[in-house]
């Protein structure tokens, strides 16, 4: 999955947030990392030391021609290959839709990392609702591109799931941030209809 | 007009077009200072064939070696003659403008220890005899051929490597090379390896060497100078290429068809596609590798288990200080992925950068010194990251 906008030297707003949630100089992990732009930015700005896992052969060629270690595999199989707490933080940038096992994926996370940000398209998003009550059909919108027969997306769901989710398995939720749409951040009241992507940041205990 | 420009490229400098190193010689380098082996014996004087390619920068930071597999040699790149019919057996990944880049770095490759190729083996000169060493000649190990190669590098005035690089044994030696000298390189590129041989590797390598030995021809080694037992060698090759090729790829390469014939003779002459392969395979490498240098470095091949002499894998790379890529084939069931994940865990658990690659196709174990675009690109991507690491570094240094 490759995770470039397509416009040549701009920054993706999501990246730009989650590049504000990682700390100097912190063990950085990258699940479905892509071409590695988000963790080529860590190493250059923030010193961080970056891994990457990929699945995708292409983009993760695209890593080792930026330098950015890569594991190139199925991210919970790659995950396994590292100790406990081997990283500051674990990435997960709008991929814990297409896992097969969410949770695992999570616990993984959160046995390699001290803390996990997951980002993921909102499926309680207004116009997500919107498109579903009016037309009778699956949506399809900027951040959920595909038809529902060929869709990568298999665990979708919305801000108030995913909360829900880190409650029953205990997860603290240590920061929330929102987009409206790829360019513009919002906060405050109604996120799960005004947001259409979700960045959390969590850690065990909650 | 092109065309014939072309022609007059080949013609005037060096044949193989612009791409190629050209022309190469293979060099020699003896000590007479004798190495301490793995086996407890001392084996001098050593002479080591070994061919360059590039040129070495001033500050001597572009160095690469390169390994080879068990039946390899020094001559990695360009050719030896104008009408040498093949070049060097990884020509088509080193060279200028290629994935070892000879335009950025120097490359080396040296004939192993117990090899066939200008370096001492089996073959060799006994100084104690006067006569071929043959079975007289000590088994030697991955570790000895590595301790003699750090000799001959240190010869050629390089401190450190920018990488050490191989495929199948040759990822061996790496990966070998850096748990016994860390800090006398920046990097590794272990292709198609793992850091031991499997009990399926072990058991093809002894029907091989079992080949040779029931050969009357070979005569507990003592053969030089005689008929060599190239019945033995060829059966031995013939199991190796097996090992080598992939199901599917026999499948598609071959089938089931016959050769030469249109339907079953109801005999035992060479009749499928495959046998015939396999029989020119062997006659082909009989007429260039010696026997016994098969049976020494098989047996290398045997003993090699990176974490021999500590508690585990991860002990062993403990003193690593390279960047790491490895690269493995979805088909190669001889040295099979798997194995190279478990090279990526210790590396992991040592916290080394570490970059894993796994390559689909069909061609098997082989598929390392087949062209293929993404292990070009990777290598290359990879080599040029640490360069810049490595003169990054260099820089920092000098400022400080």
């Amino acid at each position: 999955m490759s995770q470039t906008n397509g416009k040549s030297g701009k920054r993706r707003l999501d990246y730009e947030l989650i590049h504000a949630l990682v700390p100097d100089g912190a063990r950085v992990l990258d699940l479905g990392c892509g071409d590695g732009q988000l963790l080529a930015e860590l190493i250059r700005r923030k010193g961080c030391t970056g891994r990457g896992i990929e699945i995708d052969a292409q983009a993760a060629l695209a890593c080792i021609q930026r330098g950015v270690p890569v594991y190139h595999g199925d991210m919970v199989e790659g995950m396994r290959f590292y100790r406990d707490h081997t990283f500051d933080v674990v990435i997960l940038s709008q991929t814990l839709q297409q896992a097969a096992d969410p949770p695992l994926v999570i616990q993984e996370m959160l046995r390699v990392g001290e803390t996990a940000i997951i980002s993921f398209p909102n499926f309680g998003y207004w116009r997500v609702r919107l498109q579903l009550f009016l037309t009778g059909e699956m949506p399809v919108t900027p951040q959920l591109p595909y038809t529902w027969f060929d869709t990568p997306n298999v665990h979708l769901c919305t801000i108030a799931d995913f909360r829900r989710l880190c409650q029953d398995v205990g997860l603290a939720r240590l920061r929330e941030v929102f987009l409206a749409s790829p360019t513009r951040r919002i906060r405050g009241w109604g996120v799960n209809w005004r947001a259409s992507l979700a960045i959390f940041q969590v850690r065990h205990g909650g | 007009m092109a065309i014939d420009d072309e022609i007059t490229i080949e013609k005037n400098s060096r044949p193989g077009g612009v791409h190629s190193v050209g022309l190469v010689e293979t060099q020699a380098w003896s000590s007479d200072e004798p190495l301490e082996l793995d086996c407890g014996r001392r084996l001098g004087p050593v002479t080591q064939a070994y061919e360059t390619y590039g040129a070495l920068s001033e500050t001597r930071d572009n160095a690469i070696l390169i390994f080879h597999a068990l039946s390899g040699d020094a001559h990695v790149a360009g050719y030896h003659t104008r009408d040498d019919p093949k070049p060097g057996w990884w020509d088509i990944m080193v060279g200028p403008g290629k994935a070892f880049d000879t335009d950025r770095y120097f490359i080396i490759c040296a004939n192993v220890l117990g090899g066939c190729k200008g370096s001492t083996g089996p073959a060799s000169h006994n100084p104690e005899t006067g006569r071929p060493y043959g079975l007289e000649f000590p088994v030697v190990t991955i570790g000895d051929m590595v301790k003699a190669q750090k000799r001959l590098v240190e010869h050629l005035g390089i401190a450190r490597l920018l990488a050490v690089s191989g495929g199948s044994m040759g990822g061996m030696l790496a990966l070998d090379w850096v748990v016994r000298f860390p800090k006398s390189v920046a990097s590794v590129l272990a292709i198609a390896t793992a850091a031991r041989h499997n009990a399926q590797g072990i058991a093809f390598n002894e029907v091989g060497r079992q080949a040779i030995m029931a050969d009357p021809h070979w005569q507990h080694g003592e053969y030089y100078g005689q008929d060599p037992p190239a019945a033995g060698l060829a059966i031995a090759r013939m199991i190796g290429h097996i090992t080598y090729l992939s199901e599917e790829q026999m499948r598609a390469k071959f089938g089931r068809r016959l050769q030469e014939r249109a339907a079953f003779g109801y005999d035992f002459r060479t009749e499928f596609q495959v046998e015939s392969y396999l029989q020119y395979q062997g006659t082909n490498f009989v007429r260039r590798f010696d026997a016994n240098s098969y049976l020494y470095i098989t047996k290398a091949i045997d003993y090699f288990d990176l974490a021999n002499g500590h508690e585990s894998l991860v002990e062993a790379l403990r003193h690593v200080q390279a960047e790491f890529l490895l690269v493995s084939f979805s088909s190669d069931w001889l040295y099979p992925t798997a194995e190279s994940k478990d090279i990526v865990k210790a590396l992991h658990a040592n916290g080394v950068p570490t970059t894993f690659m796994e390559i689909d196709n069909l061609y098997g174990h082989d598929a390392f010194l087949l062209p293929n675009d993404r292990l070009a690109a990777t290598v290359s991507g990879f080599l040029e990251n640490v360069q810049r690491h490595v003169r990054e570094t260099a820089e920092k240094g000098d400022a400080q």
